[in-house]
Formats: C-alpha cells, structure tokens, sequence
C-alpha cells in the first residue's frame, strides 16, 4: 500500500479523520500518541510504516498546528530532542529494517528517551579522538571507556554510541556506531554537576558493557560517516525555530524594562537597542533561511546561525543580571537538581546568564563553526593537520 | 510575513546591471576617475538610467517609469555598492524621484516623466546627514512668489542636478519647489565616488511641487526610502569588501602558507560572513517593507542601523587584512572604506535609528 501525500489539503483531510476517531479529550495520552504515530502523522517525510506518509518535510507544520488546534496532547519534544533530532534521522538512514521497527516508535512516542554518547574528557571538539574501545566476541562487543556532557543519560533507556573499533589506523577511520542499551550491566551513570549548580548533563562510565552485534547501525569502521549524519541533524535542530518579533529571551529584557524604568541608565538603553536590533535581524534571517529551504534552495546561511544564536543569548542574560539591578546580586537556587530539559524561562536571569555560557560550547563551539564557515562556506584553505595520516593510537594526547 | 528571497526578475536586473559595471565601471577606472575633472561618469549614467530603465524603476507606468518596486530598486544599489560606481542614482533616482512621487501635483508628474527617463537628472537639497524624522530643514526660505533664499551645505549628487529639489519655509508654511539654476559649488567630500555641493539658492525661482498640506510629508517619505534603500548599498559594499579580502588571503603567501589558513583570520571573516547575513534580511525586509508600505519605520529604522555598522566593520577589515596593499591609493578598498563611512552618517547615524526605533518599540530611555 502507497497512497502517498502531498498537499497540505490532504494531510488536514487525515487529520481531521484522525481526530473524528480519537477524540484527545477522552484518549489516553499514550495511546493518542500511538494511534497518531501508526496513522503515518508523527513525522510526515518518514516512511509509511515508520509514523510518516512519506510526503515532503515542510508539510510537517501543517500536522503539527492542526494537531495543537485540536488541544491534542504532544510528545513532549523538548524532553525528546535528542532522540528525535538525533538518533532518529540516524536510524532512519543507517538503521536495518528490524532497528527502524524496533526504535522509532517508542522514541517518538516518548516512552523510550534516547540519550548521544558522543564527547569524552579527551576528544571533544575533536570528536574523531575519542577512545572508548569496543572489541569484537563472538557476536558481541565489549565496550570500555568513559563519556561526557551527556544529556538526559539519567533518564535514557538508549544511547546512540560511537567507539573505537580499530585503534592502528587514522583517528577518522576505525570508529563504529551502535545503540547502547542504558539498562545494561557495567553502565554507569554520574550526575555532572554544572556552574549553574544543577545536573542536567552527566558522565557515562561503560564497563565490560556487551552489545550484541545487531546493536551496530552502519558498517564496522563506518562511524565516523554515521556520526557526521548525526551532527549535521543537530545543528539543524539547534536554531532553526520560527519566532515572532521581541520573542524569546529578549522580550524578558524588554518587558523588565518597560516595567521598571528605575533600573535604566544610558548605558542599559544603548546596549538594549543594539540588541533589540541584532536579534531583529537574526529572526530575520532565520525567515530567509526558511523561506530558502522551502523553494528547495537553502543558502550555506544555517551554518552561522547557531553562531548568531550563542552571541545574542550570551549578550542579552548579561544585560538581564545588570538590569535586574541590587537582585541581580542574588541566585534562585543551589541546590543540586537533576532536571529532564533546559529551562532557561522558568528560572532567574542569574541562572539564565550561566546557562547561556553553554550555547557557545554545546553542539559545536563558536571556534569550530567559525572555521566550518571559514573553510566550507568562504573556501579558506584548513589549517596544516598534523593528525591526519597518524594511526590513532600513535597520536599524542 | 516579508518575502526575504530574491525574485528571478531582481536575478535578472542583478546581472544586467552587474554586467554593465564589470564592462565600464572596473576598479581601476572609477579610480581613475576619481581624480578627473568628471569624477562622475555620465555616459554610464545614461545607459544604466535610459537603455536599462533604472532611474524610473519604481515610477509608475502612467509616468514613464517601469512600474516596479523598491525590491528592484534595492537590487539595483546593491551592485552600486558593489561596484561604487560614480552615477547620481541615490541623489536623483531614489531621493529626488521618492519626495516627487509622495507631491503628486502636475509640475511634479512633468519632472518625474523626465528624470524617468533619464532626460534630467534630479537631486533633493537637504543635508546628505539628514535623517528621517528630522524636523523640517529652514536653511532655504521662499516668498509668496517662490523666489528662495538660503543655503544648503553638503547635498548628494548636486553637482550634476539639472534640476533640485528644494524643501523650503515658505510663507505659510513648508514647500517642496522645483529650482533650475541654482549656484552649486563642490565640497570636498570624504566619499570619492558620491559627491556633495553646497547648494545657494538665492533669488532663484522655485515652482511649486508641494505646499504645506504635503511637503513635510513627501519629504520624510523620501528620506524614509532612502535610508531604507541605503541598507542594500551598505550590503553590497559589504559584499564587496568580503568577497575580495577572501579571494587575497587565499593567495597571499606568508610564513609559508596562505594567510587564509591561519585561524586568527579566519575567524574574523566568519564573523563577518555571520553579519553579512543578518545584514542582509534586514535589507530585503526594508526593501520589502517600503514595496507594500507595512511596518516601514521599524523595517527601516533596524536596516539602517545594522548594515550601516556592517559595511564600515567590513570595509575596516578589508584594508586590515589587506595588509600593507590595503593602504595604498592603487588599491580600491580605501573607495569603499570612504564610502561605507560616508554611507554611515548618510540619512541618519546607526545611533539616531536606534533612538527612533526606542520610540518605535516602546523602549523609552
């Protein structure tokens, strides 16, 4: 069966039949999510079979603001993100026919959350460092090593997992990808207590771990290429969210100083104004970005938009700690939580202003996507790689 | 929501007008010129205001223009940007024909269908620095017969005017008048490739295009577009000054290697890149935003103090990472550093839009 969808007439259409039989108000939350998922409406340019319909990607705000019209209850994709920004488009590329089956559901669904064993204490930046060792025993492998920042491990049932598999060749080649199961003996998961005071990221040991070989997504020695389809999904996650005017952060600014004109000095105001500017224009430029990707031509413009991103989120809690004036002395709370998703809304402008430090680290530091820009979208020459034809186990660290 | 994107139609005006330039505006050219006795080019002016129809883009069809928009405007000072070509087509076909087409009288229709045409070219007798929302400019007076009186310091592209513009106080009030003739004398100007003359209008005869019903009016109007309008030149000198620092470093050699490759230059011009991006949606927005006259004096006032900004930091970079070449007179980057900063103060400082988008968004002082 391949009635395939195209128009935004149609997806409201099954929408509309959709909800006629499961009315949100008396569906369970779970089971809705479910339903939605089976009837191809969860991610829409996903397969038939795997929760789409295999219609084109933009088409997807039509479902979700239907589905939001209705008061439907939604999967929660800020607690998801990474499973669903991450390890989904992943799986769906590399995964085999039983992993797709397997994965995508529950990760959509929310049931299973899904956490990226990525970074480690020496390869950070330098993803294609990474050490943790996975050796092959007879249909398993045996992983040992340790991982970092890693988001949400605390409450994952699965881990997308890149290892070294072959340490006598260059860094970039003898890695391989697999689903780790969080469950497993010899995975341990460590609070990482933050500057902001909370956990929200954690450390991974992995000790004598055995995965199945059916755990691997992608050749053995292929991970690099697997994790690149990772990351490249990520940033795309990160900034690409459409927002009216004065939206975000900078309408908290904003509001705290129409609100409270005893804080204001000329200083306060001329920084303000240049910032009410610098994130007019960035919106801006996520529209044409957008605008770009719907005719079907986007520009190299994404790769600077994170950059644009952590700038202005770094400038504007700054300037929120100083307007907050004597308060801004003060801080909400030190206690050490372990909270599920970032909160930069529902805390105080000290722990925004903290946070924020993040942005220019998370998913890329600014230093790295200046020289993605520099290289991939200026054409500037790379740097002299000393590492480049290094086996990886001869290099220094 | 605004459409940010370029029209295949503006792509098409785009390489007709780029083409025109690399033909008869290459660098060293307009650099020669510079130091002529005609340091503007008005046989190029004929041909990219007459053959290609640029100086009536956004004139009505009825008055022999193209019918078209500010976008196709926008497009057009974009590659003048790009190329700092000397021609009047801020100061006659944006500025003057602006205030013109907010008069709407007869005597204004006639001046317009000429300087559509190309027959004439125009200018608008205010201070080059004036900004939109300025109080109306009194340098100028005229009497009941609309004989004027007064001098105007600094006005763009006079010194070629066959006909000015002139926002004066008249008896009962402001007016817009039509003056031929008047004594125009050539400042030294700090932009090489756009000049500025003191302009005297004493006992010349103006004609009256608006009175006090409509000249305020039509003036900020014309100053409101071209401010607007500005922000594409800005982006296309910044475009320039990019596009030619990243073509030197990647063969300039030192230390054995590009200059390029070093990170400490790299990173600076991905910071640049990230402007000119943001510099750029907020270009087309103001382009957009005067096309269909919704949400203007925010649109405009957000374009001008970005890409203002953004044209000088990236005309400061191209003569710094140009090296020692960067500071000589052979090189054209110092055309474009004299323009970015010229264009800066131009219809308004980054600081002056940003203390009227105060007001505009509720952010009081």
């Amino acid at each position: 069966m391949n009635n395939t969808v195209t128009t935004a007439e149609d997806l409201r259409e099954r929408v509309g039949d959709f909800l006629a039989g499961h009315d949100p108000a008396s569906t369970g939350r779970l089971e809705f999510l479910r339903a939605r998922f089976d009837a191809g409406l969860a991610w829409v340019h996903y397969p038939a079979g795997l929760g789409g319909l295999d219609a084109p990607r933009a088409l997807q705000s039509v479902v979700d603001s239907a589905f939001a019209k209705a008061g439907a209850p939604d999967n929660n994709p800020r607690r998801i993100g990474i499973g669903l920004g991450m390890a989904a488009p992943t799986i769906l590329r590399f995964g085999t026919e039983e992993q797709k089956k397997r994965y995508l559901r529950p990760l959509w669904t929310g049931e299973e959350v899904w956490c990226q064993l990525f970074s480690e204490p020496g390869a950070g930046s330098d993803l294609a460092a990474l050490g943790t060792r996975a050796v092959r025993d007879g249909d398993d492998w045996v992983i040992n090593g340790q991982k970092v920042w890693t988001s949400v491990a605390h409450i994952a049932r699965f881990a997308i997992l890149v290892t070294r598999t072959d340490p006598d060749v260059p860094k970039h080649q003898g890695m391989t990808y697999f689903v780790c199961d969080m469950t497993d003996p010899g995975v341990d998961v460590r609070p990482l207590r933050q500057l902001t005071g909370e956990a929200e990221f954690n450390e991974v040991f992995l000790s004598n771990v055995r995965l199945p070989d059916a755990n691997r997504l992608g050749a053995v020695g292929e991970g690099w290429k697997v994790a690149q389809t990772t990351l490249m999904n990520e940033r795309v996650a990160i900034g690409g969210n459409a927002m009216p005017r004065e939206g975000g952060l900078l309408g908290m600014v904003a509001k705290t100083w129409r609100e409270h004109p005893e804080l204001r000095t000329p200083d306060l105001h001329e920084r303000l104004l240049r910032l009410w500017v610098d994130a007019e224009t960035a919106r801006l430029a996520g529209s044409r970005l957008r605008q770009q990707l719907a005719v079907g031509a986007p520009g190299p413009e994404g790769s600077a938009m994170k950059l644009a991103f952590a700038k202005l989120q770094q400038a504007l809690t700054g300037l929120e700690v100083e307007l907050a004036g004597a308060d801004g002395l003060r801080y909400d709370e030190w206690t050490l939580r372990r909270p599920e998703k970032v909160d930069m809304v529902g805390r105080e402008p000290g722990y925004r202003y903290l946070r924020a430090k993040g942005n220019s680290i998370e998913g890329g530091t600014s230093e790295v996507l200046r020289n993605i820009i520099a290289e991939r979208v200026l054409g500037l020459p790379s740097e002299p790689r000393v590492d480049k034809d290094v086996a990886w186990k001869d290099l220094p660290r | 929501m605004s459409d940010l994107l370029y029209s295949e139609v503006e792509e098409d005006l785009r390489a007709s007008v780029r083409d025109l330039f690399a033909d008869k505006a290459a660098a060293a050219s307009v650099l020669a010129r510079t130091e002529s006795a005609e340091p503007y080019d008005l046989k190029l002016w004929r041909t990219l205001a007459a053959e290609l129809g640029t100086a009536g883009l956004h004139v009505p069809e009825e008055l022999g223009g193209q019918g078209a928009s500010t976008r196709e405007l926008a497009v057009v000072l974009e590659e003048l940007g790009r190329a700092v070509v000397p021609v009047p087509f801020l100061g006659s076909a944006v500025l003057a024909t602006s205030a013109l087409l907010a008069c709407d009288s007869d005597e204004s229709g006639q001046l317009l269908r000429r300087l559509a045409a190309g027959e004439a070219i125009g200018a608008l007798a205010v201070t080059l620095s004036t900004w939109p929302g300025a109080e109306f400019p009194t340098a100028a007076r005229a009497d009941a017969d609309g004989v004027l009186s007064g001098r105007i310091g600094l006005v763009a592209d006079a010194s070629v005017a066959d006909v000015l513009v002139v926002p004066a106080l008249g008896p009962d009030g402001p007016g817009l008048y039509a003056v031929e003739g008047a004594t125009v004398t050539e400042a030294t100007s700090l932009d090489l490739t756009r000049r500025l003359a003191d302009v005297t209008v004493d006992g010349a005869a103006g004609r009256l295009l608006a009175g006090p019903d409509r000249a305020a009016e039509a003036l900020q109007h014309a100053l409101l577009v071209g401010a607007g309008l500005l922000a594409s030149e800005q982006l296309g000198v910044a475009q320039w000054c990019l596009d030619e620092t990243v073509g030197y470093v990647k063969q300039r050699y030192q230390f054995g290697r590009p200059v390029g490759s070093f990170q400490a230059l790299k990173h600076r011009l991905a910071d640049l890149y990230l402007e000119l991006v943001t510099a750029r949606a907020a270009a087309r927005n103001a382009a957009d935003a005067l096309a269909d006259g919704r949400d203007v004096a925010i649109a405009v006032a957000v374009a001008q103090s970005a890409c203002a900004s953004v044209a000088v930091h990236a005309a400061e970079e191209a003569i710094q990472l140009h090296g020692g070449i960067g500071m000589t007179w052979e090189h054209p980057a110092h055309l474009y550093l004299k323009r970015a900063k010229s264009d800066e103060l131009a219809l308004g400082t980054p600081g002056r839009h940003r203390a009227a988008l105060a007001k505009l968004v509720d952010l009081p002082a």
